[in-house]
């Protein structure tokens, strides 16, 4: 290695003071400047932070965006979930591979292009939609993506693409992204106009157990999918003992289908941080990390440049808001392409610098969370809430929406439908009024909560959209006529089996038979017996996974096999030789036959 | 002709050890030989199906043609089909090449590993041999199977209280301690 190489790591790493728990940091940064993570940078990495190379090495194997191969100078990673596939992009990875000459998983000769496919991106409103390093690029047809790799060739500078900017803070300077917003309907709390910093100054005239008390009047119950109520949440960690209280924002917004956490990001990042800052003073902390999923990268000089203004009004640092003695400041924690990431004990491990392993609860964060100190964790609509409930007022929040679901819900839709984009709406109501309201009515099934939630047929659309019905952190993806649900239940499972962690193996091993069950049917190869394996699977997959991955993968099976029946016992067929009809023995011999030169004497010819 | 129940038994890609611990059971084959007749089978050396059985019991999974032929048979002469070993419902030891593409896997064998004479220079492929599948197939993803018996072996214990109470048509209940490989 370079000497030169190294100095560049030992600086790095002395930007982070040499904290091993500031490791991804360390290598999103050492990859920046070295193009990828090479056994040697792992080396130097794991001399400057004076810890053993296995303990960089499993970090740096963990994560998708990270690589330990030389890869191109433009890293191209399409998104291969669901909608992307329905808006055609298997179009677009034709014309990627006809134009470069490699398939995913490669680099070109030149090392200019790198071809990879990745999961949901937060995107699926304007499906399909690419990665290009940590820009976006949406919308993508096979004309526009031969034209943008056409441009990148001939002049190498992703910023002098001719690509028009998206809508809102899309195109502030500090972003400058074709994003586009698709906020089509704002509602009485998070999209509502207020003033800035009101709700921080009522927080600090009230003691920190008023203001937790306010939440729980409010009935806030966490947007992130579980549906926490957040008040109980902030008392526990409030009541542990600790040295030290963090506040974690989580910004991973991985679960395929959501997408409204960017739009909050870029348009009302300040509500966040003030929601944040409001939970520091609630719970007694002086530190809170907004996690940023690695896809949302383009939006980090921007919210750099929030809070840097939020510090500079004095609204963080020392004597938040003039409140002595109150101090709280926020930095940002990128992640690198992990779903597993927005588990909130993942979350924690990936802020800590490890794997994002889920760890093993009890105790929960809000006992022993980030460095082993009481945390908690809220997602980014969550924070919004806070701080609209203390500038209105609980009864106010609490009034809207139904007795079990209080407040409004983002609902980021997309598929099948005229108008995809974000909906802030009333809890309560039904999934049959969403449908109107974004042009849908006409939809088979739609899948509510994302690749973890379920998929719903239509004599269930006048159920209600809340935490007691169809619950949903803010996916609702909509299927039209002529949609094959097993299929789309496939390409969650392919989802699953691309993020689990590999921890247990009930998850690592059980999503991968769920996918190759689903298969079976889709091929024609099902026989009755299999419905009722597909189901015994998945219930042992629920049931005996360690983490909320596991416990929700098997639902796209499972709703599926309860909702559309019909559609598995259509395709099954009996089976009276007891032969495996999927087993290929032509296939499974042709390697054999290549590598010795002579046929099967018995199979096929 | 006798009336018992019958059972045949084959080693595929497996190392002989299942069929040890069903040996394993000592004494009680006595038993087993007043219970069942067995048919196909290495104990005895039937080479061929000569009626149709109760029982096929298949120890290892499949890694070559004769493998997969060998299982079909069984599945067509046998009414409950068992899974004896993690070979055979996992693949097991033999399935570790099912990571290396089967070039690599034969070229190691015979052409290049360190220890390997073989002054033709060719991978063995006389039409006596039967031909390797591209990996290791667990017995369920040839034919259907009717029970497993996981275990590298399973205990003769686990084996014989299987057995008894599949020829008595009784649930099979089988102690923590025998289903237990931790
Ligand atoms: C696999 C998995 C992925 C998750 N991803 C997210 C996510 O991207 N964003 C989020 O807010 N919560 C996510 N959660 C839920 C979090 O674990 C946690 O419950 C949530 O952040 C708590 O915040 P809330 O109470 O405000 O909803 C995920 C959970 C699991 C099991
Ligand atoms: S359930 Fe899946 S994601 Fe969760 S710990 Fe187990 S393997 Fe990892
Ligand atoms: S399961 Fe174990 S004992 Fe049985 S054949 Fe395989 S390796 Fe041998
Ligand atoms: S961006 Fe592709 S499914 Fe969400």
């Amino acid at each position: 290695m370079k000497q030169e190489d190294k100095t560049l790591i030992q600086d790095i790493c002395a930007r982070f003071n040499r904290d091993r728990t500031r490791m991804m940091d360390v290598l999103i940064e050492a990859q920046r400047a070295l193009g990828y993570l090479s056994s040697d940078v792992i080396d130097a990495i794991a001399e400057a932070l004076a810890i053993a190379r296995v303990e960089v090495e499993s970090a740096a194997s963990f994560y998708a965006f990270f690589s330990q191969k030389p890869r191109g100078k433009f890293v191209i990673r399409l998104c291969n979930d669901i909608i992307d596939k329905l808006k055609g992009v298997d179009r677009v990875a034709s014309a990627l591979r006809e134009q470069l000459g490699i398939d995913f998983g490669q680099t070109t000769d030149d090392d200019l292009f790198s071809l990879e496919w990745t999961s949901c991106i937060g995107m699926c409103d304007q499906a399909p939609a690419a990665l290009i390093n940590d820009k976006i690029v949406t919308r993508l047809s096979s004309d526009s993506i031969r034209e943008i790799v056409r441009s990148l060739k001939e002049h190498g500078d992703f910023s002098k693409l001719k690509l028009a900017l998206g809508s809102g803070n899309n195109s502030h300077p500090l972003v400058r992204s074709v994003v586009d917003n698709n906020l089509l309907q704002r509602g009485a709390v998070i999209f509502a106009p207020s003033e800035p910093s009101q709700a921080l100054g009522k927080a600090l005239a009230m003691s920190p157990t008023e203001v937790i008390r306010s939440i729980k009047t409010s009935r806030l119950r966490g947007r992130g999918g579980a549906g926490f109520p957040t008040g109980m949440k902030w008392e526990f960690a409030r009541n542990a003992t600790g040295d030290a209280r963090y506040v974690l924002c989580n910004a991973d917004e991985g679960e395929p289908g959501t997408f409204k956490d960017r739009v909050i990001l870029t348009e009302a990042a300040d509500l966040m941080f003030e929601g944040m800052t409001i939970a520091g003073y609630a719970i007694g902390s002086e530190q809170g990390i907004l996690y940023l999923r690695g896809e949302y990268a383009y939006l980090r000089a921007f919210l750099e440049d929030v809070l840097a203004q939020r510090r500079s009004k004095g609204l963080l640092g020392d004597n938040v808001g003039g409140k002595a003695g109150f101090n709280f400041d926020i930095r940002i924690q990128l992640g690198a392409g992990a779903y597993i990431c927005g588990e909130e004990t993942a979350l924690i491990s990936s802020c800590e610098g490890l794997r994002g392993d889920p760890k093993t609860r009890p105790p929960f964060p809000a006992q022993k969370g980030y460095l082993d100190m009481p945390s908690i964790v809220n997602n980014v609509e969550t924070f919004c809430c806070v701080t609209r409930i203390l500038d209105k007022g609980a009864g106010w929040f609490a009034a809207i929406g139904t007795t079990g679901s209080a407040g409004t819900k983002l609902f980021s839709v997309s598929g099948d439908c005229e108008r995809p984009g974000v909906y802030e709406l009333a809890f309560g109501v039904t999934l049959a009024e969403l449908l109107k309201i974004v042009g849908a009515e006409d939809a088979i099934a739609v899948q509510v909560g994302g690749a973890s939630g379920r998929m719903v047929n239509p004599s269930e659309y006048g159920k209600k959209l809340c935490f007691d019905e169809l619950a949903t952190g803010g996916s609702i993806m909509v299927f039209g006529p002529g949609r094959d649900v097993i299929k789309v239940a496939r390409a969650f499972m392919e989802f699953f089996c691309e993020e689990s962690c590999g921890y247990c193996t009930p998850c690592r091993v059980g999503n991968r038979l769920l996918k190759q069950g689903l298969e079976r049917f889709i091929r024609g190869m099902a026989e009755p017996s299999d419905i009722e394996y597909l189901e015994q699977l998945g219930k042992t997959v629920k049931t005996m996974s360690r983490c909320g991955l596991g416990q929700t993968s098997a639902n796209p099976v499972l709703s599926t096999l309860q909702s559309f029946r019909s559609e598995y016992e259509r395709r099954v067929v009996k089976n009276t030789s007891g032969l495996q009809p999927s087993f290929d023995i032509v296939k499974a011999l042709r390697d054999s036959e290549t590598i010795v030169k002579r046929k099967s004497v018995h199979v096929g010819h | 002709m006798s009336t018992k129940p019958k059972v045949a038994t084959t080693s595929l890609a497996g190392c002989f050890g299942c069929h040890m611990s069903l040996l394993d059971i000592d004494d009680r084959i006595l038993k087993l030989i007043e219970l069942v007749d067995f048919n196909k089978s290495p104990i005895n050396d039937i080479k061929k199906f000569t009626d149709r059985c109760l029982v096929g019991i298949i120890e290892g999974g499949c890694s070559n043609e004769e493998n997969v032929h060998v299982l079909q048979d069984f599945r067509k002469h046998c009414d409950v089909i068992i899974a004896l070993g993690d070979c055979a419902t996992m693949g097991g030891l033999p399935a570790m090449r099912n990571h290396v593409p089967l070039k690599e896997c034969l070229e190691e064998a015979y052409l290049k590993g360190p220890t390997v004479y073989n002054p033709g220079g060719k991978v063995p492929g006389d039409a006596e041999l039967p031909l390797i599948l591209d990996k290791v197939y667990p017995c369920q993803e040839v034919v259907k199977v009717d029970l497993f018996l996981p275990g590298c072996p399973p205990p003769a214990d686990t084996i014989w209280q299987a057995l008894v109470a599949l020829l008595n048509n009784k649930p099979l209940e089988l102690p923590y301690e025998l289903i237990k490989y931790d």
